[in-house]
């Protein structure tokens, strides 16, 4: 399946592209995405969704990186900003739209919102707001696959810099490493948490040189160079797969928007803005598109309209379904019935 | 033969790894040749090779860690050093393992063994009772077993929940409390038992404060005085239906708990009787628990800061007055 890359040394710059099949594929993921999350923020502004919106713009390269290399089988512990990898895992877009709009026939049936919602069923974890909580449940359903016999399995999970600097994260890539499973994390410094800079999040030199500590192996990858992100993201998932120890990622971007779009990210500064990691990722992948001739403008315009179509049946889908009505409800929070506590 | 609670609790966890290959163990130093800070696992990993974990000392991370076995199918028994070291964990088992069935309709089979409450000398972190914070929450199935057989055949039960199980075991009963032998059967998790019959006054208490509770009876008995003792089990579910038909037959109730006085179990029976069975009541309903303050080390002021035999047959003398 893989093919040769399309590419020349001069326009590349020399960077190791990734085969344009799964270039494009990549990028049409990242463009789903794009468009989704423009639509959910609209909806927002039209005061049509509860709660909050938190989109992934500017980290889809890194995002649907860690979702491409995933098979049937592996599991997938997403995060806030990772739309682009969820649909190229296999989430489908329905799910997310029944999610945002509270419909009771998505996952979390309006128990739970926008990010927080998986299918663990199919290896899609239902992350919890608490940051660095899911590294070690993937840890655990990765040693719960290699003591029931399954072979060739690997599990992803994201986090943002922010997130790193939770014990609960150190306390999750620790016992990765001490259980030695096939996991790899990919770490996005998307440079704020919330509004915090870097410089008060952490003080090492880099935050890559932590994998060593770990036990880990440690990456860095551009965060807006979709091919560098296969070609680093795929490549850790690969050598996870084949055994080698735990595997850390970090990517580089800016986040291109506010923390959820209640959020004006008026504290982004504008040198930070002028920073190489702030391009948007979604158009330096348009320029190499264009640039190596991968498709045409007509082209490229007809993925932009399937998306947007996809898009609309989603959400129109989703806006027909009913809300979760109280008096219907199932207020029960275990299982098992005859332990539910009669208060 | 004679049984400790302690060994009860290895033995249902030797049965589960015998009986059910889902069935792991991981916490700080059960495995190896040790056996656990308690030795509750002494030998069983040498008898189920890989299968009873140490881990490192990363609460959070060994229940996330079991969170995620479970939703492959897993059974996972978590052991905490000591109860209070589970305020760490508190997160996975909280908001994930607590909320995921809810959010997910996906069960979280997990059981959290919590070695709790207070011994002589253990101090403010070695000594914790914390049923009264895991039972606030949503999620979660609280045992609190006062007896050998309770302690073995509740843990068989709570690994057999398809819902995130927090296990009390108290450390003072560990070698006080034997048994002749094995239970074959048992009361199912959510029935309270009837410790002790009595006509005069209704104790409401579990876990260690049962026996407690039970000497304060034998105490007043020698006075004519009769007391009915309910051994709780589980403070989640709580059998509000045995303690409310108990109150009915005395009158008067008398709750009993280790665990610090803001809230808790004590206070959620008393809330509940006076809210469903005020008119069971022939004097206002009392309740007895540790101080409000840190637990203490030293023995004196240990053994004055949980409730005593003393200071419940205290209460129960005044409420019986009444």
């Amino acid at each position: 399946m893989l093919q040769t890359a399309q590419r020349t040394e001069k326009k590349s710059k020399g960077k190791k592209a990734a085969p344009h099949e799964r270039y494009l594929e990549a990028y049409r993921w990242m463009l789903l995405a794009r468009v989704f999350e423009e639509k959910l923020v609209s909806l927002y502004r039209g005061g049509q969704i509860t709660g909050g919106v938190y989109i992934g713009k500017g980290q889809e390269a890194v995002s649907v990186a860690c979702g491409m290399f995933l098979k049937k089988g592996d599991i997938f512990a997403p995060l806030i900003r990772d739309q682009a990898g969820r649909s190229a895992f296999g989430e489908p877009l329905v799910d997310v739209a029944r999610t945002y709009l509270g419909s009771r026939q998505g996952p979390m049936r309006g128990r739970d919102g926008n990010i927080h919602r998986g299918s663990p069923r199919d290896g899609q974890l239902a992350m919890i707001s608490h940051l660095g909580a899911m590294v070690s449940v993937t840890v655990g359903a990765l040693m719960a696959k290699r003591s029931k016999g399954e072979k060739n399995f690997v599990g992803l999970t994201c986090i943002g810099e922010g997130g790193m600097q939770a014990g609960s994260f150190h306390e999750g890539m620790n016992i990765a490493a001490v259980e030695q499973v096939p996991l790899v994390v990919v770490a996005t410094n998307n440079h704020y948490a919330y509004s915090t800079p870097n410089e008060r999040e952490f003080a090492c030199a880099d935050l890559v040189d932590r994998a060593k500590g770990y036990g880990f192996e440690g990456y860095t990858v551009a965060g807006t160079d979709l091919a560098a992100c296969l070609d680093v993201i795929g490549s850790a998932v690969k050598r996870a797969r084949a055994g080698r120890p735990p595997q850390l990622v970090v990517a580089s971007v800016l986040r291109l928007s506010g923390h959820g779009e209640h959020d004006d990210a008026s504290y982004v500064t504008a040198e930070i803005k002028a920073e190489p990691f702030a391009q948007d990722c979604l158009k330096c992948t348009e320029k190499v598109i264009v640039d190596l001739g991968l498709a045409d403008a007509k082209t490229l315009q007809k993925w932009r309209d399937d998306a947007a179509a996809e898009v609309d049946q989603a959400i129109t889908t989703a806006q027909k379904e009913a809300a979760p009505e109280a008096g219907e409800e199932d207020w029960c929070a275990i299982s098992m019935r005859h332990l539910v506590d009669q208060v | 033969m004679s049984i400790t609670y302690l060994e009860a609790i290895r033995e249902a966890q030797a049965k589960l790894l015998r009986e059910d290959e889902r069935v792991f163990i991981y916490g700080q130093d059960v495995g190896g040749t040790f056996g656990g800070a308690f030795k509750a696992t002494k030998g069983l990993a040498k008898e189920f090779p890989g299968r009873v974990l140490n881990t490192p000392i990363s609460e959070d991370a060994m229940v996330g860690t079991a969170i995620g076995a479970a939703l492959q199918g897993m059974r996972p028994i978590v052991e905490m050093q000591f109860a209070d070291f589970s305020s760490i964990a508190l997160n996975q088992i909280l908001n994930n393992a607590g909320t995921h069935y809810w959010r997910t309709n996906i069960p979280v089979p997990i059981t959290v063994r919590l070695p709790s409450g207070g011994t002589k000398g253990s101090g403010p972190f070695h000594s914790q009772s914390m049923e009264a914070l895991y039972a606030h929450y949503p999620g979660l199935v609280v045992m609190t077993p006062a007896t050998v057989e309770d302690a073995y055949t509740m843990l068989i039960e709570a690994v057999a929940i398809d819902d995130p199980v927090v296990y009390c075991e108290h450390k003072y009963l560990y070698y006080h409390l034997k048994a002749d032998k094995l239970p074959t059967e048992a009361l199912p998790t959510g029935k309270a038992r009837i410790a002790r019959a009595g006509r005069d006054l209704t104790i409401v208490t579990y876990s260690a404060m049962v026996h407690e509770s039970l000497a304060v009876a034998d105490e007043l008995a020698r006075e004519g005085l009769e007391i009915e003792i309910v051994d709780l089990r589980s403070v989640k579910p709580l059998d509000t239906d045995t303690v409310l038909a108990s109150v009915a037959r005395t009158g008067r109730l008398l709750c009993v708990g280790e665990s610090f006085p803001w809230g808790g179990a004590t206070a959620e029976i008393i809330a509940r009787v006076t809210a469903e069975g005020f008119h069971l009541l022939d004097a206002a309903p009392v309740r007895i628990n540790a101080k409000d303050t840190p637990i203490p080390y030293h023995p004196n002021l240990w053994s004055a800061h949980r409730p005593n035999a003393k200071a419940i047959a205290g209460k129960a003398r005044r409420l019986l007055r009444e």
